[in-house]
Parts: C-alpha cells; structure tokens; sequence
C-alpha cells in the first residue's frame, strides 16, 4: 500500500531518473561518440549565415555522422606506440598497492577488531585523520625522500605514496568485515590450544576472505584513481607513466587528437569497469556497511 | 640485563592483549609514520625556511615567519582562500542536494534498482583524470557538446569557451566536481536509507502522514549521522581536490580557480619555491584542522538541543 505510486509519480520518479542518469553517463557516452568520428568531422562546424543559430538537425550532425568507424581505436597504437606499455603500468601499480597494502591491513584490521586495548581509538582517529591530508599537501617532502632514497622515477615512487594514503581506508574497512565474524569460533581454536597466529590464518583468513576481496577491489579502484599527482610530480621516465599521465601524448603541438585520446581513455578505463561490473554487489554492500545501522 | 627485560615483560592477560594488538598495527603505523607523519613534520620544518631549488645543494637557512608573512600579506592571498571555501561550500552543497535526490529516487520503489544503482558509480569508479579529459572535450568551445547545446537553444550567441572566462571557467569545474563526488554520496545515502526500520514508515503512514512529511520527519533525521560524517569529509576532499581543476583550467584563466591546493603546487613544484610551498600546505593543514574542530563542535551543539541524534541510539 504505501509503497504504491499514483501514475503522475511514476512519472515524475522515472523522469528525475533519467536526468539523474543524463548528469552521470553524458560525459561517457559523449567520450564514445567522440572517438568514433574522424578528426575532421570532430573539427568542423556548419556554416552559419549570419543572424542563422545553429538548428537542432545541425546539432544533431555534430555528433553523428555517417563515416563514423573504429579507426580511433586502431590509429591510437601507432600514435603513442608507448601506449600498451602504460596501460600496463597502470594495471601493475594498482596491483602492486593492492598486495601491499593488504599486507599492512590485515594484521592491523584485525587487531582494531578483536581486541579492546590501550591507545585503541586513539590510533584509530590517528589513522582516519590521515584522509584529511592529500598527497599536494606532502608532495614536498615525498619529494626529498623519495628522492634521498634514490626511489624518484622508479615504480616505487608512485606505489609507496599510493600505499601510504590507502591503508588507513582499508584498515577501516576491512575492520567492520572481521567484526562479523563470531568471537566464538576463535575462542573454540584456542580452548584446542592453537595459538593467535594459527588461529588468524587458519579460522579467520579463510572466513574473511569475502572482505579481503571486496576490501581489495576497493583498493584495487582507488590506487587505479589516484596515480595522476604521483605520477606527475615524482616520476619523469616514460617507461614507468601510468595512463591518465600518457594519455597527454595526444595533446600535440598542432592539434589534439581528440578522437584517438577519448579511444585510449576508454581502453584505460576498461580493466575498472570490468572489475566493478562482476564486484559490484559485493563491492557497494561492503563499503557502505558502516553507514547502515545493525 | 635479565631484570630489565623482566620488567617489560606483560604480567597480566590485559597487558598480553595490548602487545599483541600493537605488534600486529605495527608495520602499519610504521609505514604512517614514514610516509605521512615525518613529511608533515618536515614540510612544517621547512615553511620556516628560503629552500628552493638553489638551495638544494647547500643546504637552506632558517628564515622565521617571512614565508608566513609574505603569505598572509600578499595581495592575492585573501582572494585565494576566499575562493577555495566558496568552491568548497558550492561543490558541497551540490553534492549533498543531489545525494539526497539521488539516494531518495533509488530507493523507491521501482524497476531495474540495481542496474540504475551500478550505471550511477562510473564518475566515481573511472580514474579522475579520465573522467576530466571527457570534460575537458565537452567544455570545448567551438566543437564541444554544451556549447553546441547552449548555441542551438539560443542561451549563447555563438560558440562559446566554458573554460576561456574566468567566471564560466570555475563553475565548469565546480559541475565537474560535483559529477565526480554525487556517486559516493549518493550511495552512501541510499545505503543509511535502506537501513531506516520499516516499522518507523508503516506508523507514520497508517497515521496519515505524506510521503514528503515522512521524509522530512523519519527519513532525514535517521540518516542524518551519515549526513553529517558525508558532508565532512566530502567537504575535506573538496578543499584538497587537485586533480579536477589542474587538468581542466591549470588554475587559470588568470587565477580564476586557483585554490589553495593549486596553489601549494603551483609555488612549490612548477616555481621550485619549497620553503613558501610548504608554507601554504601548513596552511591549508591548519585551516582544515580549525574547520573540522568547528565544525564537529557546532554540529555537537546543535545536536543535542534539537536532539535529532536520538535516533542514534
């Protein structure tokens, strides 16, 4: 009964979804339709007369046209010949800060979890506190350290920030996963006489693997969102750019190659949204748990 | 020797809790330690002094509160902070409106639920910098998407450069930002949404109450803690927001969306000016922590005289 909607609501709701959808998709789907066009279609415009605007069959011819095709997608590798290779690097990084830093949370998460002790919500605002500093904030003395470590333009300048600004997010996380877990189970360990560390590998790792993935992914999705400002600022060799830096390669001195840049951005953007689309269930219940009261 | 490590030994069951604990957040605090708290000690240390790219080699000297003062004092400054909490407060509010609608259209009632839910997370999931060259493209003034619109509905005359303006220039970013931070909130809202007891929703209809009203009276008082912890830390990220701006405007045109954080960039890395860089994030590390306090203190206050967190329990 009260979920029941008169038909003008029905309207209204669906109507204000769709706008709602507009706001979030427009710029993708406008992505796409740009690098299907060839570059001279992107570059021209009707002729107006003067005092003429623009008819919206004009506008529509903006963004279509018959000589629309996949070429983008192919001329792009010869473009940026380097292009595979930043991918990769992109894909790598966020590998490598998801494995570290998982390394770094699960032993920490599952102390914030299990145990009451001195000094507990004390390091735990300590630890949130640190989402209140972005990297630009660092980005000065990172630089000398990194540099002083003889770490710049190396792998490990973009994955050792990228590790330090998502652990206290993961801890957090993965913190209200481990929670679930019945006390009991450990305490049923122990009356055997397993010790802590048997007892975290052996009965809480295999039950929280769940979390560690859904944990994981978000990571996986952050590190893969956040390697522009590292990359940038601490990192010269091309060999090592991860893609939202490449993709600057299409900005020539002529001209930008819109079409080829909005085709690589896209093939950038697959191996996330890939990720998202199967974890996606899973992956919006586990972070938004702590929002929703038990 | 042997007494000495007797002494630290743990001697009660509570003592063992909180060795173990802290072995197992120790590489943790460790890595926290190297990476954020000795660098923010160090950029603390060095807003004090003329380091700069001269100085690498030799060494800087320590100068006292000259950075500082030719900081505050300069003429663009004030205009400068003004402008990240106007960019902050906008972005924010956008945000939190839109979250809210957002969050209150998923969770009613309809079809495809789940498949609207997911197709709302990409600007959120895509890499910013990836989500800001489709901006960038769609900003553009004589082939791009919103001025052909503006053009074509006759809102413009001709084709018109969003990012060209100094005005125009800062509210592209601001939609930009706003694109990019609706997602997570909104997500975050429906979720609290959705774990409002039904219960509160029968009585009230039962009672006659609308739908508007029971919004009002049940569903944002119950989600208002998670408002509340949304809106600080949207409002942290917002302020510190780099990537968005620097790849749309750079902070330009002439300093039309310059904020703090580019700023900060802008002096220290692009002008080699470490000493007056680190000067302006202590800045800006100073100006959150008071904002955070404020914040956190008004709303306590708040709280408990209209005691909306009773549905906290």
């Amino acid at each position: 009964m009260m979920d029941k909607y008169s038909l003008l609501h029905k309207i209204g709701i669906y109507f204000s979804i769709a706008l709602f959808l507009l706001f979030m998709l427009l710029p993708f789907v406008e992505m796409f339709l740009a690098s299907l066009r060839p570059l001279t279609h992107l570059f021209s415009r009707p002729q107006l007369e003067v005092g003429e605007t623009l008819s919206f069959v004009d506008f529509m011819s903006r963004f279509w046209s018959d000589k629309m095709s996949f070429q983008a997608y192919r001329d792009m590798w010869v473009t940026v010949p380097q292009l595979p290779r930043y991918i990769f690097n992109s894909v790598f990084l966020s590998t490598a800060v998801t494995l570290i830093s998982l390394c770094f949370v699960v032993p920490a998460a599952y102390a914030y979890a299990r145990f009451n002790f001195r000094g507990k919500s004390l390091s735990l605002t300590l630890f949130l506190a640190v989402n209140m500093f972005s990297g630009a904030v660092l980005l000065i003395p990172l630089y000398k350290l990194l540099r002083s470590y003889g770490l710049l333009n190396t792998y490990w300048a973009m994955i050792i920030p990228g590790v330090a600004f998502l652990v206290p997010t993961g801890i957090w996380l993965l913190k209200s996963f481990l929670e679930k877990i019945p006390y009991e189970l450990e305490e049923a360990a122990f009356v055997d006489g397993a010790s802590r560390l048997y007892t975290l590998r052996r009965v809480i790792l295999p039950l929280a693997v769940p979390g560690l993935v859904v944990v994981g992914v978000a990571i996986f999705i952050g590190a893969y969102a956040q390697q522009f400002l590292f990359a940038i600022t601490f990192n010269q060799n091309r060999d090592y750019m991860p893609l939202p830096a490449g993709i600057f390669e299409f900005i020539g001195y002529q001209t930008v190659l819109w079409n080829e840049m909005m085709a690589a951005s896209l093939v950038g953007i697959l191996p996330v949204l890939l990720i998202f689309l199967f974890m996606q269930k899973h992956l919006i219940a586990g972070l938004t748990s702590g929002a929703v009261k038990e | 020797m042997k007494q000495f490590i007797e002494m630290f030994k743990p001697k009660t069951k509570a003592q063992t809790t909180t060795l173990f604990a802290w072995a197992l957040i120790a590489p943790a605090a460790l890595v926290m330690f190297w990476i954020v708290v000795w660098p923010l000690y160090e950029t603390f240390r060095l807003s004090f002094t003329n380091s700069n790219l001269g100085t690498l080699m030799s060494g800087a000297d320590y100068i006292g509160w000259e950075n500082y003062e030719k900081a505050l004092g300069g003429r663009k400054f004030p205009a400068i902070v003004g402008r990240t909490f106007y960019w902050m407060f906008l972005s924010v509010g956008f945000k939190m409106i839109l979250g809210l609608i957002g969050a209150a259209l998923l969770a009613s009632n309809i079809r495809a639920r789940g498949v609207i839910r997911a197709l709302v997370m990409p600007p959120w999931i895509v890499p910013i910098a990836i989500g800001c060259f489709g901006w960038l493209w769609m900003y553009n003034g004589h082939f791009g998407i919103l001025s052909n619109f503006a053009e074509m509905a006759g809102i413009t005359d001709g084709p018109f450069s969003f990012l060209a303006y100094k005005q125009s220039a800062f509210y592209s970013a601001v939609v930009t930002d706003v694109w990019i931070g609706t997602p997570m909130v909104t997500l975050f809202f429906l979720a609290a949404m959705q774990g409002v007891p039904k219960d509160l929703y029968e009585a009230a209809y039962v009672d006659g109450a609308s739908r508007w009203y029971r919004f009002r009276r049940i569903t944002l008082p119950q989600i208002m803690p998670t408002i509340v912890s949304m809106a600080l830390l949207s409002a942290i990220w917002t302020f510190n927001s780099f990537e968005i701006i620097w790849i749309l405007t750079e902070g330009g045109p002439r300093g039309a969306t310059t904020t703090l954080i580019i700023d900060t960039f802008k002096t220290a890395i692009f002008s080699y000016k470490f000493g007056a860089g680190a000067t302006r994030a202590v800045l800006v590390v100073l100006i959150l922590g008071v904002f955070s306090v404020i914040y956190l203190t008004v709303l306590g206050r708040l709280s408990k005289k209209y005691s909306y967190s009773g549905a906290q329990k």
